[in-house]
C-alpha cells in the first residue's frame, strides 16, 4: 500500500440479503474485544448499541451525478455523514457502512469514488456480503438485488450452514461461484467468522487475483491449481469439477485476463478508461493489478461501474513473478471485446 | 517554472505575519466566530474556545460528542450536534439546550434569522423557532443540505437533492420549490434579498434570480465550493474551490448572468476558506498549504497574514467592525490579527 493509501481509513460495505445475518455480524464485530473503535452507519436504529463507537443512522438515498452517466449514483445521506466524520479524523480507526438488505451496493460503493473529499481521507477497504445458505438459490432466481450483492462481493459470509445438508450447501456455494468466483467465502454459524477475515482485508484481498484459480477450486478437490493457466470462470455449461457442481448464471459472470509480459502504460490505461466508459454499465465490478514495463512499482486499480480508482501499491518483491490479472464481473459482459482489447494491449 | 518558488514570491509581498498574535487551540477547529471581541473557535468535538484579544484563552464545554455545524450574529453561537442537540452559546460564556432532536439525528446544519429565529434541521426535517414561538417544521423530499435566512421577513432556504425549497413558516402550505437537478449542500441569499446561490455536490454554484426564478449556473471550479462569503453591501460572492479566490459579480440586476467572475489571489494551493470584511473592499483567504492572505477585491493587491504551514486553513471570521480577523487550521493552529 502506498503511503497515501495507508493513511486513509478503511472502510467496509456490509451487505446481504433480508435476514441473511448481517445484524448478528455488525454486533459480533462491535462488541468483540479487538481494541478498535469503528465508525457504524447503520440504516435502522436501535438494533445494535454499542457505547465505545460511533453510530449514525442513515437513510439510503440514491442520488444521481450531474456529469452525464447515468450509472453513476452515490449515496447522497454517505456523502454528508462522511463530511462530518472526516472532520473527526483520529477519533476511529475504521468506517463500516451498513446498507438495507434490498440495497444495490453499486451508489454505496461509487460514493467512495467520486467524490473527491471522500476519496482523499477514505478508501474502500471491501464489500462483505453476509449470504443465507438455506435461501440463497432462491434469492438468486426472484431477486436482483441479491445477485448484485453476491457479484459485489470483495468477501461473503455464508452464514446458517447448520441449516442445510451437504449437497444444499455445495449447490448454494456452486451457484454463488457462478456468479462471482473470486470473492473470498467463508462458510459459517451465526456469522461466526474471524474478524480479520471481514475487516481490513484491503490489498490482501487484490492479491487473491493473483492466484491463478478462483477461490472455489481450492475448496473442490484439493489439487494445487497454481501455476495452470485455464480459466474456470467462464464455463458454458454444468459439469462435475472435484464434487462441486458448476453453474452458469443466466445473466451475471466474472472473466479473467492475465498475462506475463509488462503492459505498456500508455496503450493499456486508455483502452481500460475507454473501455470502462462504454461498457461500464454492464461491468458491476473490475480489479487488477498490473505490471508496467518502466515502472518498478506494482499498479492496483479497482472499480465499479464506470469509476475507476489505482495507485501504485508497492515495488515488485525479488523473486516474485511480475504478471498482470485482471478480473471483471458484470451482467452480459462483452467477453470477447475485452480479451480482444486485452491481447492488443500486450506487447508483442 | 521549473524554478517556481512559492516562499520567495510570499516574501516579496508586504507581510503583516508578525502581527499576528498566535493561538494554540490544539484540537482541529471547524469555525470561527466572534462574540463581541472576543474570538470564538469552535471544534471538532466538544469545545468553544473564546479568546480575547490579548490572546486569554478560555475554553467552554458545548457539547458531548461531535459539533456538526455553527453560526452566529455575533452575540451568541448557535452549534448542532452529533447527539442532536442544538446548543447555543451566548456572550457571557453560558451553555444551554436550545433544541433535541426527538430521535437524536444528526442536526446537520443550522441558521439565525436577525430578528432572533433559530433554524435546524435533521434528516429530511428543517425546523424553526421564532423568539416566543412555537417549533415549526417541514419535510422536504431528500435530506436537507442547508439552511439560510432570507434577509427579510421570516422565510427558510431549505436546499436539498434537486433544488431548493423556500418556506415561510408562519404561512401554511404554500412553500415555493425552485428546481435544479443535483445535490445542493450550502444555501445563501444575496443581502440585497435578490439572488439565491446554493454550493452543490459537484463542484459547481447554482443560482436563482428570485423576482422570475432564472437560473445562474457558475462553473469551472476544480474542488466542491464549501466556503462562500458575500462582499461589503453584497456587490460580490467570494467563493473556494479553486486556487484562485473566484468572485461573482452580483452588482448589477442580471447577477453574474453572462459575466466572468474575478479570480484574485493565485497560489499553488488551494483556496479552502474565504471571509469577506464586513465593510470594505477586502478579504481574507486561507490555503490548503495554511497560507493565509488579504485581498484588496478592487485591485487583487495582496497582504501576507500567515506563510503556508502545511495544514488546510478551516476557519477564517472577521468581528463586526472588521478590526480582527481570526484564523484557524485543521490541526487548531490559530491565531488573530488586529488591524
Amino acid at each position: 500500500m502506498s503511503e497515501a493509501t495507508a493513511n486513509k481509513i478503511p472502510v467496509t460495505v456490509l451487505t446481504g440479503y433480508l435476514g441473511a445475518g448481517k445484524t448478528t455480524l455488525l454486533n459480533r464485530i462491535l462488541s468483540e474485544n479487538h481494541g478498535k473503535k469503528y465508525a457504524v452507519i447503520v440504516n435502522e436504529f436501535g438494533e445494535i448499541g454499542i457505547d465505545n463507537d460511533l453510530i449514525i443512522g442513515a437513510d439510503e438515498e440514491v442520488f444521481e451525478m450531474n456529469n452525464g452517466c447515468v450509472c453513476c449514483t452515490v449515496r447522497g445521506d454517505l456523502v454528508r455523514i462522511l463530511d462530518g466524520l472526516m472532520k473527526r479524523k483520529g477519533k476511529f480507526d475504521a468506517i463500516i457502512v451498513e446498507t438495507t438488505g434490498l440495497a444495490d451496493p453499486a451508489p454505496v460503493a461509487q460514493t467512495f469514488f467520486v467524490d473527491e473529499d471522500v476519496q482523499a481521507h477514505a478508501r474502500l477497504d471491501a464489500v462483505v456480503t453476509v449470504a443465507d445458505a438455506k435461501w440463497l438459490s432462491d434469492r438468486l432466481k426472484d431477486a436482483p438485488e441479491a445477485k448484485n450483492q453476491i457479484a459485489f462481493a470483495d468477501v461473503i459470509v455464508l452464514n446458517k450452514i447448520d441449516l442445510v445438508s451437504k449437497p444444499e450447501l455445495a449447490e448454494v456455494e456452486a451457484r454463488i461461484r457462478a456468479i462471482n468466483p473470486y470473492a473470498k467465502l467463508h462458510k459459517t454459524e451465526r456469522a461466526q467468522v474471524k474478524l480479520s477475515d471481514v475487516l481490513e482485508r484491503g490489498a490482501f484481498d487484490l492479491d487473491r487475483i493473483l492466484e491463478i484459480e478462483p477461490d472455489f477450486l481450492e475448496a473442490g478437490d484439493g489439487h494445487d491449481h497454481h501455476g495452470h493457466d485455464h480459466d474456470h470462470g467462464h464455463h458454458h455449461h454444468d459439469h462435475d469439477h472435484g464434487g462441486l457442481k458448476h453453474y452458469h448464471d443466466e445473466d451475471m459472470h466474472s472473466m479473467s485476463l492475465r498475462t506475463d509480459k509488462a503492459l505498456d502504460a500508455s496503450t493499456f490505461m486508455p483502452w481500460l478508461q475507454d473501455l470502462m466508459a462504454k461498457e461500464g454499465g454492464k461491468i458491476l465490478r473490475s480489479k487488477g493489478i498490473l505490471s508496467f514495463s518502466g515502472d518498478d512499482d506494482r499498479y492496483v486499480f479497482q472499480g465499479v461501474h464506470m469509476m475507476l480508482e489505482g495507485d501504485h501499491q508497492r515495488p515488485w518483491k525479488d523473486g516474485e513473478k511480475r504478471e498482470s490479472r485482471l478480473v471483471f464481473i458484470g451482467r452480459d459482459l462483452p467477453e470477447q471485446l475485452i480479451r480482444d482489447g486485452f491481447e492488443r494491449c500486450i506487447p508483442s | 517554472m521549473s524554478d517556481f518558488n512559492p516562499l520567495q514570491e510570499q516574501e516579496s509581498i508586504v507581510s503583516v505575519t508578525d502581527r499576528v498574535l498566535p493561538v494554540a487551540i490544539g484540537a482541529s477547529v471547524t469555525s470561527v466566530h466572534f462574540l463581541g471581541d472576543k474570538a470564538a473557535f469552535v471544534g471538532v468535538e466538544e469545545k468553544v474556545t473564546l479568546v480575547d484579544p490579548a490572546g486569554a484563552m478560555s475554553p467552554v464545554e458545548v457539547a458531548f460528542g461531535g459539533i456538526l455545524c455553527s453560526t452566529s450574529d455575533g452575540k451568541r453561537i448557535v452549534m448542532g450536534c452529533d447527539d442532536g442537540k442544538v446548543v447555543v452559546l451566548d456572550r457571557d460564556g453560558a451553555v444551554s439546550t436550545f433544541a433535541t432532536d426527538a430521535k437524536r439525528r444528526w442536526i446537520d446544519s443550522v441558521a439565525l434569522h436577525p430578528d432572533g429565529a433559530v433554524a435546524w434541521s435533521a434528516g429530511k426535517t428543517a425546523f424553526v423557532q421564532a423568539p416566543k414561538g412555537e417549533v415549526k417544521s417541514f419535510e422536504v423530499p431528500s435530506t436537507v443540505g442547508g439552511l439560510a435566512f432570507a434577509p427579510k421577513g421570516l422565510r427558510l432556504a431549505i436546499a436539498h437533492y434537486n433544488g431548493v425549497t423556500l418556506w415561510f413558516p408562519n404561512m401554511a402550505g404554500n412553500a415555493e420549490v425552485l428546481e435544479w437537478a443535483g445535490s445542493h449542500l450550502g444555501v445563501t441569499f444575496s443581502p440585497d434579498n435578490k439572488f439565491l446561490v446554493t454550493a452543490m455536490h459537484e463542484p459547481a454554484l447554482h443560482g436563482w434570480r428570485l423576482v422570475d426564478g432564472k437560473h445562474m449556473r457558475m462553473t469551472g471550479y476544480p474542488a466542491r465550493v464549501r466556503s462562500i462569503s458575500w462582499s461589503a453591501a453584497g456587490k460580490g460572492l467570494a467563493t473556494s474551490g479553486a486556487d484562485t479566490v473566484i468572485i461573482w459579480p452580483f452588482a448589477s440586476k442580471d447577477g453574474p448572468m453572462g459575466k466572468e467572475p474575478a479570480m484574485l489571489a493565485p497560489l499553488k494551493a488551494k483556496v479552502t476558506m474565504v471571509a469577506c470584511h464586513p465593510k470594505q473592499d477586502i478579504l481574507a483567504a486561507g490555503y490548503s498549504d495554511g497560507t493565509i492572505l488579504m485581498v484588496r477585491i478592487t485591485d487583487g493587491a495582496e497582504i501576507l497574514v500567515r506563510a503556508n504551514k502545511g495544514q488546510p486553513v478551516t476557519a477564517l471570521g472577521w468581528n463586526a467592525k472588521g478590526t480582527l480577523l481570526a484564523f484557524a487550521d485543521q490541526d487548531g493552529d490559530a491565531g488573530l490579527l488586529e488591524l
